[in-house]
């Protein structure tokens, strides 16, 4: 499963990032490491972006980087 | 840098930790941008000096890691690389210790000399994080400070520690798997570079991270370098294979275990913390239904202050500037009866041009100081937040939000700050997307000739007519948006739209202050400069090469001719007897009205009145007494003599003016211009006046005012009638393409200058393009609607309503295309 198809108040866990260079490199930023939980927040009033909780950073991502990201709940 | 008996500090954070906060604290707001060769990102910098020692804190841009994917990190970094600081000043948000912690261990990685501040702490408090600072700094091996900057606590711990030195000693982090690959690099390079500079074992893991910056140190070094590159590469590879994980992915992964563990081991979490504060006012502020709400709040808010009231503010502030300009036209050499001197002129246009800038000063302060709130409180990233998906269909960013509102989305706006404030936006091709369709905004030079185009020729539909010119323009601006980056933007880099929602502050008042002041000066030295220039050069060409001597002749004749009148009209009344003695007592009786006329302006108490009018009786009797007759029914003659031929003298200069503008530079290129601008119903006059309104839009309505002579009959006429009795041809359509121009008329100097800044690289080019490309789509629309509308014979209104209509479905439609190579933009879903 990946992270933009999760709905908001859902959490689970991140498998693994496909990605590679700077969007690998933002994610990391924000804690997206293998085995940090991650909790949907909110979605913006036309859907996308998305707020998301990882560990204590609030983060919001668009569907297009959310996909990713390989999630299990 | 380091040396010299001066002591380098530089202040290092990621964004969010209250990092300008600590430097304006610890430099009390002494501070400069400095300019360090080939830096695009601002470096701040402040001297402070303590026991005799000089101490120069730049404050480096705030990032979240050291990589070299981003041009902040570049700038951090290789400051700290090549500066060599002598002290770096690691700022943390105390509350998200671990996440910070993550830049702490590359900063130690890297052997910078660290000092950690534990800053925020209140927050922290609040929200049931202790960090004990003896226990970090002991297991992170560097002094820790503790501060909470916004309320000024912990300065004098911070300036004290800013002279300690530090010996560089770089951190060893272990990566496990990745460790014989580390070594064997480093072995390379210490033997195929034995001048090689920079910590070792650091070198080797941003080797395998394949980091620019010393992929291209290394190829500086030759043969020697291209040998550790490529068995850098191959080990990278290695790994892949034989761990299925890229070397930078277990790096990051390695640095965040080792920042867990740390974290762990000082943190002392007194409440479990369930929702912050931020969040709760996130459920408010970003839910669903009312956000939209709140933003359209907040840009009213916006508008009303800075707009409206600081246009309100401007009539107090603008008696001042005025009262500036009467003063430098009385040190002048005074107007001759038709013409002016040139010194006068052209120090007069170029004062003018000056204070119509400084006129905007107060609502430039307003506007910077509500942006800086809005930049402290929080709010922006919630504002891309909200409006990221519609700007994005367009090619624009969520974060070009602020701009466009500042550049004027509905009506009345300013292009300078709007593109000042492309700056935070960190996708490249969405950055100059949004630098050059900032123009496109109704700025509030652009309004006046709306409102004397709709007063006169859409008198019944005002309503409609400001609607459609304050909602088009955005219209336009997406479209053009997105044919931009469908073209000329096509290859330029986009990055990932990963964006931190930080918590929400209250801005200090020092903070906003600063940066408010900061800013509107730098505003007025750039743009205040410039403005100077162009003024010179504007009326260079609006004025030469002069009239020819028969012309010439002709208004001299007319002069005597008027004169003649005077005389005949007061021949043989005895207060006239000074002027029928001596003709050139008129000349000096013009000079006398002028310089009475300008000075009686700045009088405003009774007490200086009655001075004023002592002095002026005391230096001519006589020309006072014309001057207020009182009940001399003699004088009173002689007055109303004399006011005839002002007005008549009026109507001389106006009229010599128009032969002066036709016949100079401008005035023939907008003659030559009008086989072509002819399609979209423009004659030479409006080409005048759109020409000089290059230098500043406020030129427009002013140049068709003296292109638009009132006719006999029609004196202190206002325009909106002149125009409408004398452009006997000019139709709504007419106005309409004229309007449409305007709205999508080039961006003035001063913006032009604020693009060719901002767009960074080739900065000039870009302004060429924004210089040029509004022109073509402005004239493409307005003959389009001229052009059309006539052969169909529709009226103005209903071009209007066609246009909107087209101009939607235009936008609508360009939403649909997906750029090429959409999807696969950032190599996702690699390998």
């Amino acid at each position: 499963m990946r992270l933009n198809e999760l709905s908001p108040g859902t959490k689970a866990f991140v498998k693994k990032v496909h990605a590679r260079g700077m969007i690998s490199q933002r994610l990391r930023d924000f804690g997206f490491f293998p085995g940090v939980e991650v909790k949907v927040l909110r979605c913006s009033p036309l859907k996308d972006p998305v707020e998301f909780l990882v560990e204590s950073n609030f983060v919001s991502i668009r569907h297009e980087e959310a996909h990713c990201v390989e999630v299990a709940e | 840098m380091a040396g010299s008996g001066e002591l380098v500090v530089a202040l290092a954070g990621q964004p969010n930790c209250g990092k300008s906060t600590v430097f304006n604290m610890i430099t009390g707001g002494r501070q400069h941008v400095a300019n360090y060769p080939g830096v695009t990102v601002d470096i701040k910098e402040g001297i402070i000096s303590s026991e005799g020692k000089r101490i120069r804190v730049a404050d480096l841009p705030g990032t979240y890691g050291l990589s070299s994917f981003s041009n902040e990190e570049r700038v951090a970094r290789n400051f700290i690389l090549y500066q060599k600081p002598h002290l770096v000043v690691n700022v943390v948000d105390t509350s998200n210790i671990k996440r910070h912690l993550y830049l702490t261990l590359q900063l130690l990685e890297m052997g910078a000399p660290v000092v950690l501040n534990l800053n925020m702490t209140d927050v922290a408090d609040a929200r049931g994080v202790q960090v004990d600072p003896k226990i970090l700094g002991e297991r992170l091996g560097v002094p820790v400070v503790t501060s909470v900057a916004s309320q000024g606590k912990g300065k004098r711990e911070l300036r004290r520690i800013l002279k300690t030195l530090r010996a560089p000693e770089p951190r060893i982090i272990p990566y496990g798997t990745l460790e014989p690959f580390i070594l064997r690099i480093q072995e390379k390079l210490e033997r195929a570079c034995p001048d090689w500079i920079f910590p070792l074992r650091w070198s080797a893991v941003k080797l395998l991270e394949q980091d620019e910056t010393l992929l291209a140190e290394l190829a500086r070094r030759g043969e020697a370098g291209e040998e550790v590159r490529q068995l850098a590469n191959s080990l990278a590879e290695d790994f892949r294979k034989e761990h299925d994980e890229d070397p930078e992915g277990h790096i990051a992964f390695s640095r965040h275990l080792a920042a867990k563990e740390l974290a762990e081991g000082c943190v002392v979490a007194t409440k479990s913390t369930t929702k912050t504060l931020t969040d709760r006012i996130d459920s408010v502020v970003l839910n669903r239904g009312l956000s939209l709400f709140w933003l359209a709040g907040v840009i009213y808010l916006l508008y009303e202050l800075a707009i409206v009231k600081g246009y309100e503010l401007t009539a107090y502030t603008w008696p001042y500037l005025a009262g500036f300009r009467s003063w430098v036209a009385s040190l002048l050499p005074p107007a001759h009866f038709y013409s002016e001197p040139l010194l006068r002129a052209l120090t007069l246009s170029v004062v003018d041009a000056v204070l119509s800038v400084l006129n905007y000063v107060p609502i430039f302060l307003i506007l910077f100081a509500c942006i800086a709130i809005l930049e402290d409180s929080g709010y922006m990233p919630r504002m891309a937040f909200i409006l990221d998906r519609l700007f994005r269909k367009f090619g624009l960013h969520g974060q070009s939000t602020l701009p466009l509102i500042l550049g004027g989305v509905f009506v009345g706006g300013c292009a300078v700050p709007g593109v000042m404030a492309t700056r935070v936006i960190s996708d490249e091709q969405a950055r100059l997307a949004t630098i050059l369709v900032v123009p496109l905004m109704n700025c509030m030079a652009k309004i006046p000739l709306y409102t004397l185009l709709v007063n006169v020729y859409f008198a019944d539909h005002k309503g409609f007519a400001m609607f459609f010119i304050s909602t088009i323009t955005i219209i336009v601006a997406l479209m053009a948006a997105k044919i931009l980056t469908l073209t000329v933007l096509r290859s330029k880099e986009r990055s990932p739209f990963v964006m931190e929602m930080p918590p929400y502050h209250l801005p200090t008042f020092f903070g906003v202050g600063t940066r408010t002041v900061e800013r509107t000066w730098l505003f007025v030295k750039k743009v205040g400069t410039i403005i100077m220039l162009v003024a010179i050069v504007i009326y260079g060409l609006t004025s030469f090469p002069g009239l020819s001597g028969g012309v010439r002749q002709s208004f001299e004749d007319q002069e005597r001719t008027l004169k003649n009148a005077f005389l005949q009209e007061i021949a043989g009344n005895p207060a006239g007897k000074p002027f029928t003695e001596d003709s050139r007592a008129i000349d000096a009786l013009i000079t006398y009205w002028d310089s009475y006329q300008n000075g009686i302006k700045q009088v405003s108490s009774k007490e200086e009145k009655k001075a004023f009018l002592e002095e002026y009786k005391k230096q001519d009797p006589d020309f006072f007494a014309v001057l207020l007759p009182g009940r001399d029914k003699d004088a009173k003659a002689v007055q109303g003599a004399f006011k005839t031929l002002l007005s008549e003298r009026g109507t001389l200069q106006r009229s010599y003016k128009e032969k002066v503008i036709s016949s100079s530079l401008l005035g023939r290129l907008g003659i030559s211009l009008e086989p072509i601008t002819r399609w979209a119903g423009f004659d030479w006059k409006v080409n005048v006046s759109l020409l000089s309104a290059l230098a500043a839009k406020e030129n427009t309505v002013a140049t068709l005012g003296a292109l638009y002579q009132p006719e006999e009959g029609q004196e202190g006429a206002a325009l909106e009638e002149r125009m409408e009795s004398q452009a006997k041809g000019f139709t709504q359509l007419h106005a309409l393409a004229l309007m449409i121009f305007m709205a999508l008329y080039p961006p003035c100097i001063a913006t032009l200058i604020m693009v060719r800044l901002e767009a960074g690289k080739k900065g000039t080019r870009w302004m060429l393009l924004s210089l040029l490309f509004p022109i073509c789509l402005g004239f493409l629309f307005a003959s389009g609607i001229f052009t059309l509308g006539s052969l169909f014979q529709v009226t103005g209104l209903q071009a209007m309503g066609i246009f909107y209509a087209l101009a939607l479905a235009g936008a609508l439609v360009l939403s649909r295309i997906e750029p090429r190579e959409h999807k696969n933009a950032y190599g996702m879903e690699g390998r």
